[in-house]
């Protein structure tokens, strides 16, 4: 273990100190600004006079669990859809419109969420506001234009997953841990579906969800917020709320054994992933195991000093990469998921053993308060050079608010990291690490040049 | 009660201190170690970046020991000074900050980000400073990288996309440092001699440039400037690569069980602070680098469906940098997709773009300036490219007007001279 000097380690105290009350001060400054309009859409601004640029985005609450099986890819599908026109904007006209004002656009869908945003100098924040709210309410959904585009999602998915053996494991990964969750869908769509999605099915997508009461919007940038709400008044504010289908919960039925899985494709490294069935945050001022299953996951995989780089990577060369993932927020489910490369000479039986190792030692040995600290000190110098970014700002704002928190959870959930102990983290090593709710998926390598070229099931319809 | 009062001051001040980055001054000098350096003084956030880069890149590989410049920059944080590898990485989460590194053909360094008050700052910069200097190489650190840069060699070597950008990079630049890649043999070749010569030859004062953005003042850049390079050796300023020789025009085809086709079509095209750079950006915008407008885009994508992703840029580099037409698509349509994709560049080297195109080009470029200098993280890049290439100190303030004065003309003759179609050469990977 390195130890340090006590000159350091005071002026560390102090900077912990200093980031702790700048994160306080920045509550009480009221930055973010928000505002609910009367059709239930809310606006969230966040003022940062750094640039003249602005970064506007959309959020939907509605994302690929809230599809049905036989139309995975929808909400995806949807999302490309969105650029293909209104009323009044041909199709492409949104992004052009955005190109000739200087600005970049995209878009976004996961299982939770769907989302839109343009990165544009202010100037063009107005117009930007405008197009948005236009397509929230005008979108025209032709079957010319969906018969195109959906072969572009199909040519997506080839890319990301099809041809990709780490994505295959882990499509493969969910859709055996979770056996009734909607998680178990891919968000890109499975291809079957795709091939058989119509024009007429991402019509009645838009109509059930994308209305301003199933919507919130984030501004960060160089805006006075006051001006912006009352953009967004004159914008979103036209739109008409309509009632929303109902969501189940679909809770997933408590998993009762392990359950192993391969999957064969084109590859020299093999993979493997390990998926434990984890609590998410629900009450986020009195919940206490999720704050401790992320610091856990920062322990091991957090930074270059974390157990996984320096046990398994560095010392034991038992992995040629190792991680650990961990969202404890989220709409559906969480997982806590290991996964890696083994190492040369090495198998995926090794790098399991090993990463069950490094689980284990937690449960026996607990952590330490350095490995604590070090935790503690990533997170605080996160806060701060996060600010140098419209972008990752905004994006922390969507990101909390579309899986059902709020902003201000942001600096609640990162004080309430901070408070996490030894103890906690060991406690939770031991109640959640169980073969019995554990899902194990490998990589089988294929050699490149045995394999037989894939070819699409049958003939593509649209 | 009084401490709170600073603090919440202090805070209060992070949000009037904006428009620090409009109207960018950059400031240069030499370090009395002889680095060049470049700086930009902004108080907006209480952070520090700082890269150091060499003239250190793979083009400077020995032959027949691809990858020593990778490897080098690489191994700086496995052992240095009286420190091992745990011990850096220890000591760098501790202070909070974040170090990355990167060697590309020309470049290689190291990128530094550390909260600006002084005991982080000083103990980053002298961490870094080591890392630059007292490099150990250790063996164990060398071996176990070796092997991992091996595995990951024959790991990409298995990925459609990884394949194609290999043999684009090797047939558009035959015989040329910029068309070799790392292979398992030539990894496996090299020594700790290698990297400890490498080392010593490349990453001296003189061929430095450091870029440093952020809550410092002018003297604290010159003396962390200084700090940082002035115990590296001195050493020779440049050393001359090989000329860049056209390749002729040729198709290649590579043998892949992927479900898509993977293409590049292109050809070495421009060197950084090429008079034609702003022609060819404007142009290129509207043949395929303005995303959703371009012309590729709107042909491959959006009528046909061929490809979700299909692009074109030019990458300036110290020699001529490629200019790359790239997309993915369905193994059987490959044919179809490959023909449009050359019918639009035929199309657009004969006739290059409509007024309209060419204003809507100048509009986005112009207009969206602000956008590509609008963190401290964006403008580190900036100064780090305008000083590595010693590019004027007046690049961002130029650049509105140097684009503005751009004419259709002018973009047809720039493209006639750096994309010549008897020298391109079409790569397709996994195709039937």
């Amino acid at each position: 273990m390195v130890t340090w000097g006590p000159t350091w380690a005071s002026d560390m105290r102090k900077i912990l100190a200093l980031a702790a009350l700048l994160a306080f001060a920045g509550a009480a400054a009221a930055n973010p600004f928000e505002k609910q309009l009367a059709n239930g859409l809310r606006v969230i601004v966040k003022e940062d006079r750094r640039a003249p640029t602005a970064v506007h985005m959309v959020w939907y609450r509605a994302g690929a669990m809230d599809e049905y099986d036989g139309w995975s890819g929808l909400a995806h599908a949807l999302e490309h859809m969105m650029f293909k026109g209104t009323k009044t904007v041909a199709p492409g006209g949104f992004n052009k419109l955005v190109a000739e004002a200087g600005g970049r656009d995209n878009a976004f869908t996961s299982e939770d969420y769907t989302a839109y945003f343009q990165i544009v100098p202010k100037r063009a924040l107005p117009e930007m506001m405008r197009l948005e709210a236009d397509r929230m309410g005008n979108l025209v959904l032709s079957d010319k234009e969906f018969a195109a585009e959906i072969k572009v999602v199909m040519e997506e998915r080839r890319l990301r997953t099809d041809d990709n053996p780490q994505a295959l494991v882990y499509e493969a990964l969910s859709a055996v841990a979770f056996q009734t969750h909607p998680y178990r869908r891919p968000v890109i769509g499975w291809m079957d579906d795709l091939e058989h999605m119509t024009a007429a099915d991402a019509r009645d997508w838009y109509r059930r969800w994308y209305a301003p009461n199933n919507a919130f919007v984030v501004v960060v940038g160089d805006v006075d917020h006051k001006a912006v709400f009352r953009l967004a008044e004159k914008t979103y504010g036209k739109l008409k709320a309509h009632a929303l289908p109902g969501r189940k919960p679909q809770k997933e039925p408590e998993q009762t054994g392990i359950k192993r899985l391969t999957v064969k494709a084109p590859a020299k490294l093999a993979y493997l992933a390990m998926a434990w069935k984890a609590p998410k945050l629900v009450d986020v001022d009195k919940d206490r195991e999720p704050y401790a299953l992320e610091v856990l996951s920062a322990l091991l995989d957090g930074h270059e000093a974390a157990r996984f780089p320096r046990n398994l990577v560095r010392e034991q060369k038992v992995a040629q990469s190792a991680g650990a993932s961990y969202d404890s927020m989220v709409r559906g489910e969480s997982l806590f998921i290991l996964g890696g490369q083994p190492g040369e000479g090495r198998t995926v039986a090794d790098l399991e053993m090993a990463l069950r190792g490094e689980i284990k030692r937690i449960q026996d040995e607990s952590v330490s308060a350095e490995e604590l600290a070090r935790v503690k000190t990533q997170l605080v110098a996160a806060q701060v050079y996060k600010r140098d970014s419209m972008m990752a700002q905004a994006m922390e704002i969507g990101f909390i608010e579309a899986s059902g928190y709020h902003w201000r959870d942001i600096d609640k959930t990162i004080a309430t990291l901070r408070t996490v102990t030894a103890a906690e983290v060991q406690a939770v090593a031991k109640k959640y690490f169980k073969d019995d709710t554990l899902t194990v998926a490998v990589l089988d390598p294929q050699p490149v040049d045995k394999a037989v070229p894939k070819k699409p099931a049958f003939a593509v319809r649209h | 009660m009084k401490n709170m009062k600073k603090l919440l001051l202090a805070f209060a001040l992070l949000f009037v201190a904006g428009a620090a980055l409009a109207g960018v001054k950059i400031e240069h000098w030499v370090a009395p170690s002889g680095a060049r350096v470049y700086f930009v003084e902004t108080h907006a956030l209480p952070i520090l970046d700082v890269q150091a880069d060499f003239s250190a890149g793979s083009a400077f590989d020995p032959p027949g020991k691809s990858g020593v410049a990778g490897l080098a920059r690489g191994l700086l944080d496995t052992g240095a000074g009286d420190m091992d590898e745990e011990k850096i990485a220890g000591r760098l989460v501790d202070l909070g900050v974040r170090l990355s590194g990167y060697a590309d053909y020309d470049r290689a360094g190291l990128t530094l980000r550390t909260l600006s008050s002084h005991t982080e700052r000083d103990a980053a910069i002298d961490l870094m400073r080591t890392l630059l200097a007292q490099p150990a190489f250790p063996e164990g650190p060398l071996a176990r990288e070796k092997t991992r840069t091996i595995a990951a060699i024959q790991e990409a070597d298995t990925k459609p996309d990884h394949l194609a950008a290999k043999r684009f990079a090797a047939a558009i630049y035959p015989g040329h440092p910029y068309g070799a890649t790392p292979t398992a043999e030539s990894v496996a070749a090299i020594t700790r001699d290698d990297i400890k010569a490498f080392h010593r030859a490349y990453f001296s004062a003189r061929r430095a440039v450091v870029a440093i953005i952020g809550d410092v003042s002018r003297a604290e850049a010159e003396a962390i400037a200084q700090r940082l390079t002035e115990a590296l050796p001195a050493g020779v300023a440049d050393t001359p690569l090989p000329e860049v020789r056209s390749p002729k025009q040729e198709t290649i085809k590579v043998a892949h069980p992927a479900s898509q086709s993977h293409i590049h079509i292109g050809l070495p095209a421009m060197k950084r602070g090429d008079p034609d750079f702003y022609a060819l950006q404007v142009g290129n915008y509207s043949l395929g680098g303005g995303g959703f407008v371009s012309r590729l885009m709107k042909e491959v994508r959006e009528k046909r469906g061929y490809a979700y992703s299909v692009s074109s840029y030019f990458a300036p580099r110290k020699l001529e940098g490629p200019f790359d037409m790239g997309l993915q698509t369905k193994r059987d349509q490959a044919g179809a997709a490959l023909k449009v994709a050359h019918d639009v560049l035929a199309e657009f080297l004969a006739q290059g773009p409509t007024e309209q195109e060419l204003a809507a080009a100048k509009k986005h470029l112009i207009d969206g300036f602000s956008l590509r200098i609008d963190s401290n993280a964006k403008l580190l890049g900036y100064l780090a490219v305008i000083g590595f290439y010693q590019l004027p100190l007046t690049y961002l303030d130029d650049f509105p007007a140097k684009i503005q004065a751009v004419t259709a003309k002018e973009v047809r003759e720039a493209f006639k001279r750096h994309v010549k179609p008897e020298n391109l050469v079409t790569v397709i990977v996994a195709t039937d």
